[in-house]
């Protein structure tokens, strides 16, 4: 790969992740340009920014999913690279395309990886190939209910109708028998084809009990190698909610396998950049499957790089001006214990119904051990037409226990005022007995939430 | 004859059509059974259907298609069937 150096950077994205990106840029010596939608006219990214450009009305589609709009901002404000953060843009093949074939550099693997790993039955293919196993269950390619029928049965109810154009928990229908899948089928194609422009569809074993377990991934083209592992078991609506590094609670000899597997399939692809390779650990079964893969960084990238002592975005980076990786596995250990919270606005009084509004005092924890990661400011005014992730808190301490401790401690130091947050909840899950215990699999949560009262009803 | 107003249970945007490309699920003077879909909320990527308490006539929107909203503001009025 030919170096080139980057030196000034147009950041595709908006709240908490624009800012990381900024600050892995500022401390690389990259200048950055900031765009913003007319929601964001004072977010902190845009203040946070050398440079900044409106690029579009509040709806994401006219603005931060704009690519034509985001290609011209980056040549009139003289960027030779976009990093596109996570969400929007980021796994968009088309983009990362356009972007090179414009004269840019795309922060993020080549356009063909984002392809072949963004349809997810190609992915499961691929995968397979490289001797990975994944869920039993196969791809659907007529839109006759029998094809879909004699999987099922083959693998067994429950089982999951996937979009192969979803990812990220999205497109995705339980069926618990024979009846249900006969009900959900037709609705589950036209849903994938409205949501994602295609009706490719998939017939997966649901596993009941298993913990969400991610591999983080570095690669230059040529060497790659793991960060280790995280935990995202914790989750609502397949959105993760507390995330933790190293996983509590894993066999030693399933870690050193799914490390093995994930470096397995990112050489098999010859990955570029950073990435994530999801895994399902069925917990009854004792065995691990691959789930997805993610081409971008991740939302929960902080607390691989806490205990890990690795800027991942930085890497990012050095990594797409063509720079060789400069760790090998060897130096990758892990140190201690790391766990992030997702402060999000939805209401906790309310059925966590997300709610907006101006943010009129907010106060963060700090001291030793503590990161937050957020876009915020006072004055500001949370938007409805983005995610509702307000910030990232993130601890890091010699131990897991020793982390908890902390996060609570942290947590108790939080308050945001002028819109409802999940503050309290993330509170009472600090110092709740099941996380205590770390034996959480991926259905803990919302059971957690019907039983503590969040829910008052099942909500799909 | 008392008119009933259907007001917004939450903040968000409000869209008339279930695409930009399709009509909109009903317009003033469309008769409307109640649990009727007449409208979409959006917030923070999640969507719910607004859907008329009422069955009736509709008389008027009280907001545009893209409109922001906020909890409690009245979003259509339907005048209900003897």
């Amino acid at each position: 790969m030919k170096a080139a150096r980057i030196s000034k950077i147009l950041v595709a994205n908006r709240g908490e992740i624009a800012v990381r990106v900024i600050r892995a840029a500022k401390e690389l010596g990259k200048k950055t340009v900031a765009i913003y939608s007319d929601a964001d006219r004072d977010a902190l990214h845009v203040k946070m920014a050398d440079e900044s450009v409106r690029i579009g009305p509040s709806p994401a589609k006219d603005s931060y999913l704009s690519m034509g709009g985001i290609i011209s901002a980056a040549k009139d404000f003289g960027a030779d690279a976009i990093h596109p953060g996570y969400g929007f843009l980021a796994e968009s093949a088309e983009f990362a395309d356009t972007v090179q074939s414009e004269g840019l550099i795309f922060i993020g693997p080549s356009a063909e990886t984002i392809r072949s790993m963004g349809n997810k039955i190609k992915a499961r293919e691929i995968i397979r190939a490289a001797g990975v196993p994944t869920v039993p269950g196969s791809a659907i390619s007529s839109d006759s209910v029998e094809d879909a029928l004699d999987t099922a049965d083959a693998i067994g109810y429950p089982v999951l109708i996937k979009a192969a154009a979803g990812g990220g928990g999205r497109g995705i229908r339980i069926c618990n028998d024979r009846q249900d899948l006969q009900n959900q089928w037709k609705i589950a194609r036209s849903e994938a084809y409205s949501s994602f422009g295609s009706n490719e569809t998939y017939v997966e074993k649901y596993i009941k009990n298993a913990k969400h377990i991610e591999v983080q991934i570095l690669g230059d083209g040529v060497h790659q190698i793991h960060l280790l592992e995280r935990d995202c078991s914790i989750q609502r609506k397949r959105q993760k909610v507390w995330e933790e590094a190293p996983a509590p609670i894993l066999p030693g000899d399933v870690r050193a396998a799914i490390h093995q597997s994930a470096v397995d399939i990112a050489r098999n692809i010859h990955y570029s950049g950073a990435g994530t390779i999801e895994y399902l650990f069925d917990t009854d079964e004792n065995r691990f499957y691959f789930m997805e893969m993610n081409t971008r960084i991740q939302v929960e990238h902080g607390i691989t790089e806490e205990i890990t002592g690795i800027d991942i975005v930085k890497e990012m980076i050095k990594i797409a001006e063509g720079n060789e990786l400069s760790i090998t596995q060897q130096d990758v250990a892990s140190r201690g214990a790391s766990i992030q919270v997702r402060v999000i606005a939805e209401d906790p009084e309310n059925n966590l119904l997300p709610n907006i509004g101006k943010i009129s005092r907010m106060n963060w924890p700090s001291g030793p051990g503590v990161r937050v990661d957020h876009g915020l400011s006072v004055e500001y005014f949370v938007p409805p037409y983005y995610d509702g992730l307000l910030a990232k808190i993130i601890v890091h301490d010699a131990s897991r226990i020793d982390a908890l401790k902390r996060m609570a401690r942290a947590l108790d130091e939080t308050a945001i005022e002028g819109l409802k947050t999940n503050i309290k909840l993330l509170q009472a899950l600090s110092i709740d007995d099941g996380i205590m215990a770390g034996e959480f699999n991926t259905n803990y949560f919302e059971d957690w939430l019907r039983d503590n009262g969040y829910l008052k009803k099942v909500r799909s | 004859m008392s008119v009933e107003i259907i007001k917004s249970q939450l903040p968000g945007i409000f869209y008339r059509k279930p695409d930009p490309d399709s009509e909109p699920f009903k317009n003033a003077g469309d008769s409307v059974n109640e649990g009727d879909i007449v409208g979409i909320i959006e917030i923070m990527k999640q969507y719910t259907d607004v859907k008329s308490t009422v069955s009736g006539k509709i008389t008027e929107f009280h907001v545009e298609d893209g409109a922001s909203i906020d909890v409690d503001m009245p979003l259509l009025s339907v005048e209900p069937e003897k």
